[in-house]
């Protein structure tokens, strides 16, 4: 049982560079051992993400962003109320990315019923394990987000 | 008097549900296909010239890296070929450990292409999130089949994208019966669901659209070919994979990034499901001829729409088939067993969902690898793709624009291509004059 009843699930593909930005995020919060928090890591394919959030309540999601915006630059929806930008989240296989797995899910009726979603905005998603310069700054700065967020439901 | 030269245009600028980047352009004149060329203009990735001066265990891996939805079947091809070239023959357990992990790689692709990219076609959607939202049950289903062979990927391979639990020799680890035996439980389950998969792809609406193709293929003295055999043709091929070479060419055309591969001195010919099934019908599972049977397809299948019913059929096989091999599974004494290099070429050839995928690598004596060469389903199949088009396009020609254009989409869809791959998505320029 995880007493603050979030899931935090980090997406991307970890031998595409800034592609794995998201799941960078998770392992920065498994490294500051934020109690009870449980962190997922996710390939960023469809079935597995709805099989990853499937009975959670309270869920954030964490993916790599390409929008044309500054590299680094955060962002942050709330699916429940916005709709994602399609095809702005890399990471699919066949077309099916994060903003399509939101939508069919809506449609299955098995989004969460609380769900944030924070986009971080990549630079480079070329083959390679490294994250581009400003996106390994913006990997704390997401994390310490995500607790926020987390605590702010918590107050 | 003559009718004064009429062009018409079609243009889509992102043709869906396809992995990978290209377009398609096609021209019509005075009311007859002048040209089609199936443009891939993703960039080349190189990934022969990248594997050389590498060293030969770790091709498995590195290859594996050039698809998402198939890197088992890179890894089985590498695995095989390195292993030809230094003499190895891997027998069981670590043969049908393989065969497993193959099937959970079918079993995901083959699902994500007949429920999630190629059923909206038939069903009238535009996508399968729209399909989804009167069909919600059978979405449903659909993903919770591809996470079972997803796990199955994961289980095996370590991890379900670009897995890497496989190596020369085996596995890095293997895993016990008692792991396999809940994924038993729900391959029952799955074998269910992709039998009803049969019955509802069965009952779409399919043009009449049989072609004469050569069809390619693996074929084994016992099995239904995953990962060995010889390769055979409809026409007269009967040959083992060292031979490849001398009987198949790739060319490079101006409008690809991808080569286009052809039967030396013959023509196009057809790999994947289609080509499997007729060359193979007879090494199914009798419950996979049964469901076949049930759907009218007979043993040979020319339709390519009618390509989503045997991908059906494949996926009946491919439970079936995890099923007899979790059943009959011996863990070994070790994982793997010791492949010392040599210096010598070597030869692979397994079959990838979307058909044979060939490798060839030589290497000096400290298994240093000089050249390798890599030819995926989708290179093989791109020359069927336009003539199909060149064939299903005239009688159509009194459809509207939009209309024709969602049918070359979906006559290229029924090859679930990998444009990812062949090159290494698509844009459609259909172009009346």
């Amino acid at each position: 049982m995880n007493p603050t009843g979030w899931l935090v699930i980090g997406m991307g593909n970890l031998h595409r560079s800034d592609d794995a930005a998201g799941r960078w995020v998770a392992r920065q919060l498994v490294a500051d051992r934020v109690p009870g928090l449980l962190v997922h890591e996710c390939g960023g394919e469809l079935a597995g993400l709805l099989a990853a959030w499937a009975n959670a309540q309270r869920v954030v999601v964490v993916d790599a962003l390409q929008s044309g915006a500054r590299p680094g630059t955060l962002r942050r929806w709330d699916p429940h109320a916005q709709t994602l930008p399609p095809g702005r989240f890399p990471c699919s296989t066949h077309d099916l990315g994060l903003a399509e797995a939101v939508d069919i899910a809506r449609v299955l009726g098995q989004l969460p019923p609380q769900l944030v979603i924070y986009g971080i905005e990549g630079n480079r998603f070329t083959h390679g394990t490294a994250l581009s310069p400003a996106v390994a700054v913006a990997v704390p700065r997401a994390a310490h987000r995500v607790r926020r967020e987390i605590e702010r439901h918590q107050a | 008097m003559s009718k004064p030269s009429t062009t018409r245009t079609l243009k889509v600028d992102a043709l869906a549900r396809v992995e990978g980047e290209g377009a398609l352009h096609v021209r019509i004149r005075d009311g007859r296909v002048a040209d089609v060329k199936l443009k891939i203009y993703e960039p080349p990735r190189f990934f022969e010239a990248w594997l050389r001066g590498r060293k030969y265990t770790e091709a498995p891996d590195l290859t594996a890296r050039i698809c998402g939805i198939c890197p088992i079947a890179y890894q089985m091809s590498a695995c095989h070929a390195l292993e030809d070239a230094c003499g190895v023959t891997v027998g069981d357990p670590w043969r049908a450990l393989r065969r497993l992990i193959y099937c959970g790689e079918w079993i995901e692709s083959h699902v994500l292409h007949i429920f999630l990219l190629h059923a909206p076609d038939f069903l009238g959607y535009e996508s399968a999130l729209h399909m989804a939202k009167d069909h919600g049950d059978l979405v449903r289903r659909a993903l919770q089949l591809k996470k079972l062979g997803n796990d199955l990927v994961t289980l095996l391979g370590g991890r379900e994208i670009h897995p890497i639990n496989v190596r020369l020799g085996g596995f890095y680890q293997v895993p016990t019966p008692a792991a396999l035996a809940p994924l038993a439980e729900r391959l029952k389950w799955a074998r269910d669901e992709a039998l009803a998969a049969v019955r509802l792809t069965a009952q779409f609406d399919f043009p009449d659209f049989d072609q004469d193709y050569e069809f390619v293929a693996l074929r084994h003295p016992d099995e239904y070919p995953l990962n060995e055999g010889r390769l055979v043709s409809n026409q007269g091929l009967d040959i083992a994979v060292r031979e490849y070479d001398a009987h198949f060419a790739e060319e490079h055309l101006a409008h690809s990034n991808a080569l286009h591969s052809t039967r030396k001195a013959r023509r196009h010919y057809c790999v994947g499901p289609l080509a499997r099934y007729a060359l193979n019908f007879d090494r199914l599972s009798p419950l996979a001829q049964a469901a076949a049977q049930e759907a009218g397809l007979g043993p040979v299948c020319r339709n390519p729409f009618r390509g989503i019913v045997v991908r059906a059929v494949e996926t009946v096989y491919a439970c079936d088939e995890a099923l007899r091999l979790i059943a009959q599974y011996q863990p070994p004494e070790r994982p793997y067993l010791e492949v010392p290099p040599r210096a010598s070429t070597g030869y692979g050839c397994t079959e990838a969902p979307r058909g044979i995928l060939y490798h060839r690598y030589r290497l000096d004596e400290r298994g240093v690898i000089l050249d390798a060469r890599i030819v995926p389903p989708t290179a093989q199949n791109l020359k069927t793709i336009e003539e199909d088009l060149r064939q299903f396009i005239p009688s159509r020609l009194d459809q509207s624009d939009a209309r024709l254009t969602w049918q070359c989409e979906q006559a290229i869809r029924n090859y679930d291509p990998c444009i990812s791959c062949a090159t290494h998505f698509l844009k459609l320029h259909l172009e009346r004059e």
